[in-house]
């Protein structure tokens, strides 16, 4: 396999990071990351945008939802329905 | 399902009923205000209504009602930050005619943890997640927040694999870069 560039790579990070390669695709990666510093950092900067997107936003599943909801909210959103 | 979108009155309101308190978690997390949370969550059913018709029975309900109310809840906090929507294109890294990338930084010096630990810096994520278009926006929600699956994905937003695949790259470079401007080292 030719030698991969760092557009190359960054290109195709996606299927890297969520591991969708071929095997000998991912050896020319790593091959890559090994001498080239730059697209290290890039690979852990676009891995670490996922995780904070993750962390800030997804749902805590441990955490039961507030059961402190007004009515006057629900009211609102029930008057609020188009057919109304 | 059928009740609620032909608009039965009882069906919507036991779906308020269930889906409220999950609702008003997401809101309140990303506003942290009482107020815009109760504005945000409202928001949500009305855009909920406005879709279900769309809704795809294939579909898990909660997790299309999860996009749903995350998606109000930034955009309540976008209108009041007053940002406007990014373009991706200009996000997006540039590379010389040898395949080099221009201006190449460090990797950001707090983890994801350290940085979402603090309450500001937590607001910082989802402010910049707010600022990404509607299309790119979706497809993170909905990959990477929810980790639903590319095919999943694809039913839910009525677009091809491919395009899942496309939007969801383009997005993260896109969110990558505005969080380096926030977070890499000085």
């Amino acid at each position: 396999m030719p030698e991969l560039s760092c557009q190359d790579l960054i290109r195709f990070l996606d299927d890297y990071v969520d591991m969708t390669q071929s095997d000998k695709v991912r050896v020319a990666f790593d091959g890559h990351l090994k001498n080239c510093p730059n697209c290290v950092a890039y690979l852990k900067t676009y891995r670490d945008t996922i995780s904070l997107a993750r962390g800030a936003c997804a749902e805590d599943a441990a955490a039961p939802p507030p059961d402190d909801i007004p009515e006057e909210l629900i009211q609102i959103i029930l008057k609020s329905r188009p057919s109304d | 399902m059928d009740g609620l979108r032909s608009g039965d009155r009882d069906a919507f309101e036991t779906f308020v009923r269930l889906f409220a308190p999950r609702a008003t978690r997401i809101a309140r997390r990303i506003l942290q205000n009482e107020a815009d949370a109760a504005d945000a969550v409202q928001d949500a059913f009305i855009s909920a209504m406005s879709a279900i018709r769309h809704f795809r029975a294939d579909c898990q309900l909660t997790t299309w009602f999860h996009r749903v109310a995350t998606n109000a809840a930034l955009m309540k906090l976008r209108s009041k930050t007053r940002k406007d929507i990014r373009s991706i294109d200009e996000l997006l890294p540039g590379f010389f005619a040898d395949g080099h990338r221009i201006g190449p930084k460090p990797a950001w010096a707090l983890s994801p943890d350290q940085i979402l630990e603090r309450s500001e810096r937590c607001q910082i994520v989802h402010k910049k997640i707010s600022e990404l278009p509607e299309d790119s926006r979706n497809v993170v929600l909905l990959r990477d927040i929810q980790q639903v699956s590319t095919a999943e994905t694809a039913r839910q937003l009525g677009v091809s694999e491919s395009v899942v695949k496309t939007r969801l790259h383009r997005a993260r470079q896109a969110l990558r870069s505005m969080f380096e401007e926030e977070f890499e080292v000085a």
